[in-house]
């Protein structure tokens, strides 16, 4: 399998180009604003504590700092993976290169991966630069590290899912902002199903409940990590995967 | 080295091409042709391993474009009609990914790029970006990711498309220097230049292949005769019959006349000159001999005659169509 040249390929045109550079960029600005917000809340909330230590008792880190941020990044992410990914396929259909690119010898299965690592990797050091906001917390309070690492997990299995889903979609079309555009429809789908469980009633219930992102991701920011979670993660990484292979491969049913 | 069999290509319900079969042996340039739309860029796609043909079957180096592609992919070297390059890349490190990808080991693939490059001349553009070449570097960059791997065999589809004369000549010296080592197949329409390269051509018209060979067998099938154009200060009756006495003289044309002169396309037998007699023939007649020039038959001619004979054909057999169902 030569997955790692067109992993180094596609890690050197995210990064020559400024696609990675503004999304990076955007990334920390709109993450460090939403820490900052959170941060001189729960602050303020200290403060108040200290005249009266009765709300003490719910006061903490995790549930005060780090899980609101998590939910928030949860959102923030919703909208830049489709960035992210958008370009993958799509960019290579609509410049011809996809032509070159196939008739190397080279699996569409290696293509695939080599791309989807490359784009693992950019989130990764998306989330990577999150790190800076436990390690002020921790500067001034006791973090619990276990509550913390979970809710890391969580973000890079939801990562997982949502940049599959991306690169399926950059696989239909030669269009960037239609790649981006299916992105978030499905993404956003996913996101609000869990909304219209309240009201399907009965097992459609379960069954929206179990489809919606949030149910499956607010557990691993609590600092549980449920084996039915991570299932759900994988699952639709493997299948979205999955049906960019078979896309992929659809030209050579055509005819 | 490429064997095409009976291959055939739809597009929904539109026919590609259709029942194409040819062959080019190893070491040999050929040269593959027709007008816009003909099919060359399809049948360039199926040799590629890009597409798969609806029906028939091509081997490339042996190997069966469909069933073995790996292998065939291993052994080919291809340059698309638009030439797609990652402009975000820059020229070294896409020629490095190329080669990477065609499986050149990591020891011998920075000489080999150098190499590549080298031979491309595009060594001093070699950190620019690809985005900012011009298009002559650019389509240099394109024969040099298709050269990278010293692949058995080359599929060129325009490779000099665009390009400048200076740059033209360059190219053409390039791909004429692969002769021998490598088996190249190239798409044009610009036809002195397969005349120049190619030992051989393929046409293709309405995506069915109309004729195949070397080049001068094709120009002694289509134009049999020799041709001299003359231009004479003479009596238009009298010419005429003068040189139609000259033996050997299959055939004589007036082209067009003037104030007392006229000029005329004289076809004799191939191989026979009948320049010497025709002066003769003047001079004893007192006209003024103005011109006296053998006509070489170009692949131009034989390739207009082709397809200009192929449309006045369905031109013909729209027409009989039209009017059965009138």
């Amino acid at each position: 399998m030569k997955v790692w040249p067109i992993y180094k390929k596609e890690l050197r045109l995210y990064f020559t180009s400024p696609v990675a550079w503004v999304i990076l960029t955007a990334f920390v600005f709109v993450t460090g604003l939403f820490f900052w917000s959170i941060f001189s809340y729960f602050a303020q909330a200290s403060m108040r504590v200290m005249t009266n230590p009765q709300m003490g008792r719910d006061l903490n880190v995790t549930d005060g700092i780090m899980r609101p941020l998590f939910d928030n990044m949860r959102v923030i992410l919703l909208f830049v993976v489709p960035l992210v990914t958008m370009r993958l396929f799509a960019e290579e259909r609509r410049s011809g290169t996809i032509e070159l690119l196939l008739t190397y010898p080279v699996r569409d299965g290696a293509v695939l991966l080599g791309k989807y690592l490359a784009a693992m990797t950019l989130y990764g050091v998306m989330i990577g630069t999150m790190l800076a906001y436990p390690a002020v917390v921790a500067y001034f309070a006791r973090v619990e590290w276990g509550p913390l690492a979970t809710g890391f997990l969580g973000l890079i299995l939801m990562g997982a899912m949502f940049l599959a889903i991306g690169l399926f979609a950059s696989s239909l079309t030669e269009n960037q902002i239609v790649a981006a555009m299916v992105t978030f429809g499905i993404l956003l789908a996913f996101w609000i199903v869990g909304w219209t469980a309240e009201f399907a009633g009965g097992s459609l219930s379960a069954v929206l409940g179990h489809l919606s992102i949030i149910e499956h991701n607010d557990t691993f920011a609590k600092g549980v990590l449920d084996t039915k979670d991570v299932i759900y993660f994988l699952d639709f990484t493997v299948l979205s995967l999955f049906l960019a292979l078979r896309s992929l491969e659809s030209r050579r049913w055509s005819g | 080295m490429i064997e095409v069999e009976k291959l055939t290509k739809n597009y929904g319900p539109v026919t590609a091409i259709r029942d194409v079969s040819f062959s080019v042996a190893p070491g040999e340039i050929v040269g593959f042709l027709g007008p816009n739309g003909a099919g060359k860029s399809t049948t360039m796609r199926i040799l590629s391993c890009f597409m798969p043909a609806t029906s028939g079957s091509a081997r490339v180096a042996g190997f069966d474009v469909f069933r073995e592609s790996m292998e065939v992919r291993r052994r080919i070297g291809y340059l698309p009609e638009n030439v797609p390059l990652y402009g975000d890349m820059r020229v070294a490190p896409y020629l490095d990914f190329v080669a990477e990808i065609k499986g050149v080991p990591r020891s011998a693939r920075r000489a080999r790029v150098a190499e590549v490059m080298e031979r491309c001349m595009v060594s001093d553009m070699q950190n620019r970006l690809i985005r900012n070449l011009s298009k002559g570097y650019r389509q240099r960059v394109g024969v040099a990711q298709a050269l990278v791997s010293d692949p058995h065999v080359l599929i060129l589809d325009e490779p000099t498309i665009g390009l400048d004369p200076k740059q033209i000549a360059d190219i053409r010296n390039l791909i004429k220097s692969l002769a021998g080592e490598h088996t190249v197949i190239l798409s044009t329409h610009i036809l002195p230049e397969v005349a120049m390269v190619c030992s051989g051509v393929v046409i293709i018209n309405r995506g069915s292949i109309v004729a195949q060979g070397p080049i001068d067998r094709l120009v002694e099938q289509f134009f049999p005769t020799a041709r001299v154009e003359v231009e004479v200060t003479a009596p238009r009756g009298a010419a005429l019959e003068g040189m139609r006495a000259i033996p050997g003289v299959v055939r004589v044309e007036p082209l067009a006349s003037g104030d007392g002169s006229g000029r005329f396309l004289v076809e004799s037998a191939r191989g026979r000159d009948v320049r010497g007699e025709i002066f003769q023939l003047a001079a004893q007649q007192k006209w003024g001999l103005l011109e006296l020039r053998q006509v070489g038959m170009t692949l131009e001619e034989v390739f207009m005659r082709i397809v200009a004979g192929e449309e006045r054909d369905a031109a013909a057999a729209a027409a009989t169509e039209a009017e059965a169902q009138a």
